[in-house]
């Protein structure tokens, strides 16, 4: 429970500190490649980041939405006065989906290039720019337990010899879409017979990501002794397809709803703020590859410690910032 | 030893709450230092975490909240200072939302709200219906009680009252009275519902432990009760209707007896007053074990405070018919609990007896419709054996001679004997004691037949045996007790209208006859007396009565005193009838009534002859009738000789020789009555005093036969102070010569040989002896009379 308590004021998203930067790029260069590799976007400074973990670090990583043009330049520069050879520079925009099930295997929706240089000598540092303008990102970045979803510019420069040098920038990819037009209530009313019998409304059907959920539960019958009642925030990842389908349950949010035994007639209300958690969209079949849903989960605890749960799926969307 | 293992696994996970509480609080304390909103959340919902275990009573409980509620008092500090952590409250109020669990989460909201309300940021009535509505949230009774207790003590300086600084812009007074009915509603269901938690088998534990909570729930009276904006209007219109729909619906005993107490102490006694049927009816929906009894007699002991001290307020009492509907709503009461012993229902009209003695005392049907009431109830039942209901009925007949000083008040209610009725006998006459002695306390006459009839019916149980007790079991003590007071009683019965004082006398007469031998010598007198009383008051008009209508002449009441005395005989009590007899004759003497005089001694003659068979009862009833027929002047020649004839006859016959001298002499006096007309026949008074100087010197050779010793010349001194006196008062046939004559007599026997030294004696001896040396020294006539007297050698 302390676990639960400590994560709750855990704020995940962050816009400020660049320090950590460009971090990556002097760990690899650490490894004495022949040049470093600079991916700088054109507007670096004024983007929204986000700070994600990777391999135990906090990273801050630019945030762009579908069909924006992304642009910038790329510096590259041999180590000590060495000179570079290669057979050709160029920088690609890649959309990819890997499911660990198939690892390795990594699905490409999109793919952009662009050339950079014609085969040649580096001598000295050589600022590239580049632009893929309006580009197509339907999808959102995704990590999950089984499958990801990521968005990375990848610059190679190819050499004949000592392997290609390869540099690579990831972003994310955020959509927002409007609210939605049709927002129904969640009401529905569940039981066991003679046992218990309870009727539940959440306010929507639909939620943003730092929406509310406002709702009751109101207690029909009650022939146990309930000992207290959680609402908890599923998410449910499934992956591949047929016989192939792989689907993995993430409980993100435990939120206690009631402490002690209600009796015939009590009526709980419920305020579940969203904000605090790190959830994302619903993506729906995303190329085919993969699904995420939320559900809402009533749990329901008895003095025997014995569950009683109702499931009920949520839509999540990332509403505009602006809206 | 369970028992004990209990309690010390209480105190072992109480003192775990506390250190944990105190771990919490330190990095609390150093998160406010350092204004650290994001680590003084965490660590406050950690502390408060605390408050969630179930394992403690709630007395434990209790501390462990008392801990928790001090650091939350830092925490509102440091929320109401956003210089401080740089939060807005309103977003504050999320932040604490977040919290997973749901009491530390509640806490915090109630603390963060009461400072959000503080802010005016937003309306009070708004955060406060979402408190109270949030906090529904926590159905564990102890943990909800304590929670919304929490909300009720933050909030409560917060109120949308009149005049506070959280009045208006839509908060008005009504907010706040919806939102503390609606935490103490839902505080009473926890309340409540508590007793339904935890095995069956600690039910009694579980009634001790909800009890401690019940101020609890009790507090949002109180607060109800200081809500200034609350006016009467409201108060009736919907304060109380909602709190006593709460009360009559949750259904329980405890709550219900608790919660009608609380309202009738914290409201005034004015919105009581007003509201008075609205409150009533709710009593009778109670649940029937309530204590109902406690309840009311609280609520008129305050509303009869209330008008005791507000005598101007008298007329809206009459208004609201206050009484009528107490008086209603316990008779609804009595329908609805039928289980109710009757020692409730008594001690409940006590109460209500109460209230109009002090606030209507004028209205004697008031009490009256008391009494009946009780009589209903007491009605079929079997009488009274339940000690404890006995002393309610008591109360309840006591308490309107105590408030009256006046029996006579008491005998105008005619339900008070029926009342009494339904005591056991000893009570009875316990509370005849009280009649009586309240008469005699506040000296009230009762003054017609009618009036006594009533009073002897109520204090029937000392003026005769009365079924289901039995005669041996009597203490005598106590007996003669009451039948004193009793006789004493019959004095305070008076009229001055002879006729009425006389059917007085009958009907007291009816009621004595029943008492029996063992109560007539003391009620006997007292009855004869106060009939003397009156023929005293008669014999002075008996003149100008006409005669025939007039049924109080003197000669009647004799008649009757002929019989009352003559009932003494079943007792029997011959000395004391002859007494009595005496008296009349004397009576009889005062008003010139010959023959009823006349037939007076006869009676006390043939008494003395048939049934005063003691010696010493002898000797003292002759010189009885000696002294009344002395004083009797009415007789003619041949009845006073007749009379004088057997009073002398029967003085010469009595067994002892000193006796015999002693009534003979004392015969003496009925020939020389020294009055004007008074009969003055000097031959038989020395006819008198010869003969018991003979008896006296009989009596002296006797006592030198008998012992040896001739006995003391007491009775020769006697004999001559009655010369003494009759030659003082001029009869002719007492001659100095005479006494002359006796002193040497006494001289003689005195040096005789066989005399024997009396002191006493010779000293009443040697003072009659300077008696008449004195007499001679005077001079004057006497002097000259005494003169001839020789006292010399």
């Amino acid at each position: 429970m302390n676990i639960l308590v400590a994560s709750l004021f855990l704020v995940s998203s962050s816009d400020d500190a660049n320090a950590f930067f460009y971090s990556q790029n002097y760990i690899i260069g650490a490894f004495k490649p022949a040049c470093s590799i600079t991916i700088s976007l054109a507007d670096g400074k004024s983007r929204k980041q986000v700070a994600l973990k990777e391999n135990g670090k906090t990273v801050l990583i630019p945030i762009f939405h579908n069909q924006e043009t992304i642009s910038g330049k790329i510096s590259i520069e041999p180590i000590s006065g060495k000179k570079v050879e290669h057979n050709g520079i160029k920088v690609e925009l890649l959309g990819q989906i890997e499911t660990y099930f198939d690892r390795g295997n990594f699905y490409d929706f999109t793919f952009l290039v662009r050339e950079l240089d014609i085969p040649g000598e580096i001598y000295e540092r050589k600022t590239f720019p580049f632009e893929f303008p309006t580009v197509e990102m339907p999808y959102e970045t995704y990590n999950g337990a089984n499958v990801r979803l990521r968005y990375v510019l990848k610059v190679s420069i190819s050499r004949n010899y000592g392997g290609s040098i390869v540099e690579y920038q990831d972003f994310v990819v955020r959509n927002c879409s409007p609210p939605p037009s049709i927002n129904n209530s969640i009401k529905m009313e569940v039981g066991i017979e003679d046992c218990l019998h309870i009727e539940f409304e959440y306010n929507k059907s639909k939620y943003h990501l730092k929406d509310v959920i406002v709702g009751k539960i109101y207690f029909l019958l009650v022939r146990i002794k309930i000992k207290n009642m959680d609402l908890e925030i599923r998410r449910r990842e499934s992956t591949g397809s047929g016989t192939n389908t792989h689907v993995e349950t993430e409980t993100l949010a435990k939120f206690e709803l009631m402490d002690g035994a209600p009796v015939r007639g009590e009526s709980i209300p419920v305020r579940l703020f969203l904000s605090p958690y790190e959830l994302a969209p619903t993506y729906l079949n995303i190329n085919n590859k993969f699904s995420v849903k939320y559900y809402l989960n009533l749990v329901l605890v008895d003095e025997e410690d014995r569950r009683y749960f109702k499931q009920q799926e949520i839509t999540m969307y990332r509403l505009s910032e602006t809206s | 030893m369970m028992i004990s293992n209990g309690i010390e696994d209480e105190e072992k996970w109480l003192a775990e709450g506390i250190a944990g509480i105190q771990h919490n609080a330190f990095y609390l304390h150093r998160a406010l230092d350092s204004n650290n909103l994001r680590e003084a959340l965490k660590y406050s919902a950690q502390l408060l975490s605390e408050l969630r275990t179930s394992r403690l009573s709630p007395h434990k409980y209790y501390e462990l909240y008392m801990r928790a509620f001090d650091e939350l008092r830092r925490l509102e500090i440091f929320f109401k200072e956003e210089d401080r952590h740089g939060c807005p409250v309103i977003d504050l109020y999320e932040l604490v939302q977040h919290a997973g669990n749901i009491l530390p989460r509640l806490y915090l909201l109630c603390t963060v709200g009461s400072v959000y309300i503080k802010s005016k940021e937003a309306p009070a009535k708004d955060i406060l219906r979402d408190l109270v509505e949030m906090c529904r949230a926590v159905q564990h009774p102890v943990r909800g009680l304590f929670l919304r207790s929490y909300l009720a003590q933050v909030s409560r300086d917060k109120l949308p009252d009149i005049g506070s600084e959280y009045e208006g812009e839509g908060d008005t007074v009504m907010d706040a009275v919806e939102f503390v009915l609606q935490n103490f509603t839902e505080m009473n269901k926890l309340w409540v519902r508590m007793q339904h938690q935890g095995p069956h088998r600690e039910k009694e534990k579980l009634e001790k432990e909800r009890n401690e909570l019940r101020d609890l729930v009790g507090k949002n009276l109180h607060v109800l009760s200081q809500i200034e904006g609350i006016d009467l209007e409201m108060y009736r219109d919907t304060v109380l209707p909602s709190v006593l729909e709460q009360i009559v619906n949750c259904k329980d005993e405890l709550a219900q007896y608790y919660l009608m107490d609380c309202i009738i102490q914290v409201f005034p006694d004015e919105y009581h007053l007003q509201t008075l049927e609205t409150l009533l009816s709710a009593c009778p929906q109670l649940q029937p074990t309530v204590d109902l009894k406690t309840v009311l007699s609280q609520l008129m002991e305050r509303l009869s405070n209330y008008a005791s001290l507000n005598p101007e307020l008298l007329p809206e009492f009459l208004q609201v018919e206050a009484f009528s509907k107490l008086s209603n709503a316990i008779g609804k009461v009595m329908e609805a609990q039928v289980d109710m012993p009757v020692v409730g229902a008594i001690s409940l009209y006590v109460s209500l007896l109460t209230f109009t003695l002090r606030v209507h005392p004028d209205r004697l049907d008031y009490v009256d419709q008391v009494l009946g009431a009780c009589v209903k109830i007491l009605s079929g039942k079997p009488k009274l054996e339940d000690s404890k209901a006995t002393k309610q009925v008591v109360a309840l007949l006591s308490a309107p001679l105590d408030k009256y000083d006046d029996i006579v008040t008491a005998l105008t209610l005619s339900n008070y004997p029926r009342v009494m009725d339904h005591l056991d006998a000893g009570t009875n006459k316990v509370m005849a004691m009280v009649i009586i002695r309240s008469i005699m306390k506040n000296k009230s006459w009762v003054s017609t037949s009618d009036k006594v009839e009533v009073l002897f019916e109520l204090i029937k149980g000392l003026i005769k045996d009365l079924e289901g007790i039995s005669t041996d079991e009597l203490d005598e003590e106590d007996f003669n007790e009451e039948q004193n007071s009793v006789a004493c009683l019959m004095h305070m019965l008076y009229n001055d209208e002879p006729e009425e004082m006389l059917k007085i006398i009958c009907t007291v007469w009816k009621h004595v006859m029943s008492g029996g031998p063992k109560r007539l010598p003391f009620t006997v007198p007292s009855l004869v007396f106060s009939a003397l009383k009156l023929v005293r008051r008669l014999q002075g008009q008996d003149g100008d009565v006409g005669g025939e209508e007039v049924p109080a002449t003197p000669k009647k009441i004799f008649q009757l005193l002929n019989q009352i005395i003559e009932t003494l005989s079943v007792v029997p009590a011959p000395e004391l009838a002859l007494r009595l007899y005496l008296q009349c004759a004397e009576a009889a003497n005062d008003c010139d009534l010959e023959p009823v005089a006349y037939d007076f001694f006869t009676q006390s003659f043939v008494l003395y002859e048939e049934e005063v068979a003691d010696s010493k009862a002898q000797v003292t009833a002759i010189h009885l009738i000696i002294g009344t027929l002395q004083r009797v002047n009415v007789f003619g020649v041949e009845n006073r000789d007749t009379l004088t004839h057997k009073a002398t006859g029967y003085s010469a016959k009595l067994l002892k020789k000193p006796d015999q001298c002693r009534a003979v002499y004392a015969c003496s006096h009925l020939f020389w009555v020294d009055d004007q007309d008074g009969i003055k026949d000097g031959e038989r008074v020395l006819l008198c005093l010869k003969r018991s100087l003979r008896i006296a010197n009989a009596a002296q050779q006797m006592t030198n036969v008998t012992r040896g010793s001739s006995g003391p010349v007491t009775l020769f001194v006697e004999i001559l102070n009655k010369y003494l006196y009759f030659f003082e008062k001029g009869n002719p046939q007492i001659t100095a010569s005479v006494i002359q004559g006796l002193i040497e007599l006494i001289k003689t026997e005195m040096q005789s040989d066989n005399a024997v030294v009396n002191p006493v004696s010779d000293a009443f001896f040697t003072s009659t002896l300077r008696y008449i040396q004195f007499q001679k020294e005077k001079g004057g006539a006497m002097g000259e009379k005494y003169d001839s007297i020789k006292l010399g050698g």
